[in-house]
């Protein structure tokens, strides 16, 4: 009987959204009197960080600092359309739709402002510290404040914009069953070391080291924040985390939140996070979806680390210390 | 049933409520005196969220009767902030991207306040004991353990 230690890798691959019944989301943008931008979504930020993003994608997009965006999401009753926060597939779907919606609601503002300046509209530009200028003559500007203020009380302008972003469902080929159910891949490696008890069966996650490429990272921080927490939900997948332990049989099924097992703060791994970005051809400014994702390759990354470590090849999630006991004496009598 | 007057300090200020007898401190904070910033995460007291400080000692307020904090001093992590400059755990918190959602915020920042209130220069191991009853479900802790390790960082080097 002794502590045995195993070294496993894994690497995945992972659609953005999903479109078997056509995978829309839909945003609104207007200004207010002030000139501040008001971004509406059904989309729901679940503490990820949609509300930052989507004020990003915006302001980067109309050319406002971020501070003058508000983002209002998650009423379904008033709101325009979204599938929803699922499948990595906010920052992609609602982004897209937030430029669309960001750059009608820009012309909008750059034509007000070229009737105040008696300039061509395109001719404009932003400097993105709130205000609009001519190319090449910036002394000929005038601040968005001014613009707002002109097209709501002397021109009868909405600035405004209507964004729709979908990527249509996909039916599989008749002869091959072939189709597209998802788009934009992102794509993972993780290489996890374990120590495994052969007596008690207990694993110890010593080590996971993971690389994501993940398109742009709009907000760098913020990713990271995304794949730490992501990485330790994994080993919480693969070693912790069941609503129905001997299913079908619904015996020692946790009852509540109490009883549904997740790693603690003294049971973390050390964890490095690598992001590589290769921006995607069809993301907002190159975007993919680094959410669910980040959560799976730790998944098989420690099945093979188990299997390295004691030589039996657990198949049922959990990796449970029961069905590693299990399978060892499975080997030694069979 | 009648109600009982309770009468406790909360983040400096005097306060006095008649409460329904049996009433949690939890709920007396966030539905009678409006201080939400402890959450009712589990009601059992396993999670941690509701966690308060009652005469410097961490306490689950989910699992203290309000009635039995007359005369005591409570503070949350409502009161930390002082004249809008946030208290150096909730700095470091910000700074470290130590929480996503929020909801284990309050809690995790009365732990780890009581852990520095103790032990100003806490090993990592230290940290992870004092969080080890908080229940965080997005960030995965380790941001958490290196927020509380920077704010003991920071009140040794305003302390020096």
């Amino acid at each position: 009987m002794a502590i045995r230690r195993g070294r496993g890798v894994a690497a995945i691959n992972y659609p953005t959204g999903m479109n078997l019944g056509g995978d829309p989301t839909q945003a609104l943008v207007h200004s207010t009197p002030t000139g501040n931008f008001m971004v509406t979504l059904s989309s729901v930020d679940l503490g990820q960080g949609m509300k930052q993003i989507m004020a990003q994608i915006c302001a980067e997009t109309i050319g406002v600092p971020t501070d003058r965006v508000v983002v209002d999401t998650a009423d379904t009753d008033t709101g325009p359309h979204c599938m929803g926060t699922f499948a990595s597939r906010g920052t992609h779907r609602a982004g897209n739709a937030v430029i669309q919606a960001a750059k009608e609601a820009r012309q909008v503002m750059l034509e007000v402002a070229a009737e105040e300046l008696e300039v061509n509209a395109s001719d404009l530009e932003t400097d993105g510290q709130g205000n609009i200028q001519v190319k090449g003559a910036p002394q000929k500007s005038i601040s968005i404040f001014d613009v707002a203020l002109s097209a709501h009380f002397k021109r009868g302008r909405s600035i405004s914009g209507r964004g729709m972003f979908l990527i249509p469902r996909s039916y599989p080929e008749k002869e091959t069953g072939a189709m597209k159910p998802s788009t934009c891949y992102a794509h993972a490696c993780t290489v996890a070391e374990v120590e495994v008890d052969d007596e008690t069966g207990e694993v110890t996650v010593l080590t996971v080291k993971n690389v994501f490429e993940i398109g742009r990272a709009l907000n760098p921080k913020m990713v990271e924040q995304q794949l730490v927490g992501g990485s330790w939900m994994g080993i919480s997948h693969a070693l912790y985390e069941t609503t129905e332990p001997y299913y079908p049989n619904r015996d020692h099924g946790g009852t509540d939140f109490n009883q549904y097992l997740m790693p603690g703060p003294g049971d973390l791994a050390q964890t490095e996070i690598i992001v590589l970005e290769r921006p995607s051809a069809d993301g907002p400014f190159g975007a993919k979806g680094p959410g669910e994702m980040c959560a799976n390759p730790q998944i098989p990354a420690v099945a093979n680390a188990v299997f390295d470590a004691v030589g039996v090849r657990i198949d049922t999630l959990p990796i449970t210390p029961e069905r590693i006991l299990r399978a060892l004496k499975a080997q030694t009598t069979g | 049933m009648a109600k009982v007057p309770v009468q406790f300090t909360l983040n400096g200020a005097e306060k006095a409520e008649f409460i329904e007898s049996g009433t949690t401190l939890l709920n007396a904070l966030r539905d009678k005196i409006g201080d939400t910033s402890p959450k009712g995460g589990c009601h059992q007291g396993t999670c941690g969220a509701c966690s308060v400080i009652i005469d410097g000692e961490l306490r689950l307020s989910c699992l203290t009767l309000a009635e039995t904090c007359n005369g005591a001093d409570i503070k949350t992590t409502a009161g930390l902030a002082e004249g809008g400059v946030l208290h150096p755990l909730q700095r470091a918190f910000l700074d470290a991207f130590a929480t996503q959602c929020g909801f284990c915020t309050p809690g995790m920042i009365m732990a780890a306040k009581v852990l520095l209130d103790r032990t100003p220069n806490p090993s990592r191991e230290d940290v992870v004991e004092a969080l080890s009853g908080n229940i965080c479900r997005c960030t995965g802790y380790e941001p958490i353990i290196q927020a509380v390790l920077v704010a003991a960082r920071a009140n040794s080097q305003n302390a020096a």
